[in-house]
């Protein structure tokens, strides 16, 4: 193949995301990825919380300790939304999957509907956990 | 060393054009990976949902209740599928962010493998941590 000739001046770059008025569907593809990145950091709190379990009453105290204390719940409340919010988002996908949804009113209900979703959701479950508890 | 894939010359494979594309892409990998994301999402929202009732339920409680309700069958069972279908999601995400933003060809082929390393060893100490529990014999 023959190599492509590249003019030898500066050429414009392509505009990133800075440059545009942010919208509701640009912000929920952007949660969906910082979303994800967070629950793929969280699943070390996840192995750390089932080693200790497995590790003896002590190592399971201090991690059941630190899930007790403020930071622990708050931890535990933002990792609740931080997964319901990924999830709504990746249901989304599957409808855009299926063809439907990509007309602008439906895009932009579904961008809302994932994060009212999602809140509400979240708030649901802290609510029945503490209820039932 | 040439940067072109020999087995993308025409000149030099018996291939047939056609052949060399057929249901494989540019990653040689054709939609396995689009596949794989999808059915990992599937079966992660519905152990999800397993997932946060197990964590609300041991939230608080003493070790050897905590360790009894791991060490039920179908808990055991849920965080096992739980846990194979979460990492391998995670992994195929985290490549693609990856390959988004990491362009220096060492710089990503380090960040992919650490990614498969990362996957991996969240995998095995759950598994053994779950298996190791109901086992039995802790308390």
């Amino acid at each position: 193949m023959a190599p492509i000739a590249r003019p030898n001046v500066a050429q414009p770059l392509s505009p990133h995301l800075q440059i545009y008025r942010w919208t509701w569907t640009m912000a929920m593809s952007v949660f969906h990825r910082i979303t994800g990145t967070a629950l793929y950091g969280g699943t070390a709190l996840v192995a750390i919380w089932l080693v200790a379990l497995a590790s003896g009453p002590r190592a399971y105290g201090a991690v059941a300790w630190f899930f007790g204390s403020w930071i622990g719940l708050l931890i535990l409340f933002a990792y609740t939304w931080v997964l319901l919010h990924h999830m709504l988002g990746g249901l989304r996908h599957f409808v855009w999957d299926t063809g439907y949804g990509y007309d602008k009113p439906k895009r932009l209900g579904l961008a809302r509907a994932t994060l009212i979703g999602s809140v509400t959701l979240t708030l649901v479950i802290w609510l029945l956990a503490v209820v039932l508890r | 060393m040439s940067k072109v894939d020999p087995r993308q010359d025409a000149r030099l494979s018996i291939r047939t054009p056609r052949s060399r594309v057929k249901g494989l892409g540019a990653s040689g990998h054709g939609a396995d990976h689009f596949w794989m994301q999808r059915l990992t999402g599937a079966s992660n929202a519905l152990l999800m949902i397993a997932f946060v009732v197990i964590v609300a339920k041991m939230w608080g409680r003493p070790y050897p209740e905590a360790v009894a309700l791991v060490a039920q069958p179908i808990v055991a069972i849920l965080l096992v599928l739980a846990v194979v279908s979460v990492t391998i999601h995670m992994r195929l995400g985290m490549q693609v962010v990856i390959e988004d933003y990491v362009h220096d060809t060492g710089l990503k082929f380090a960040a992919l493998t650490a990614n498969t390393f990362y996957a991996v060893v969240v995998a095995a100490a759950c598994l053994y941590a779950i298996v190791r529990v109901g086992l039995g014999g802790l308390v």
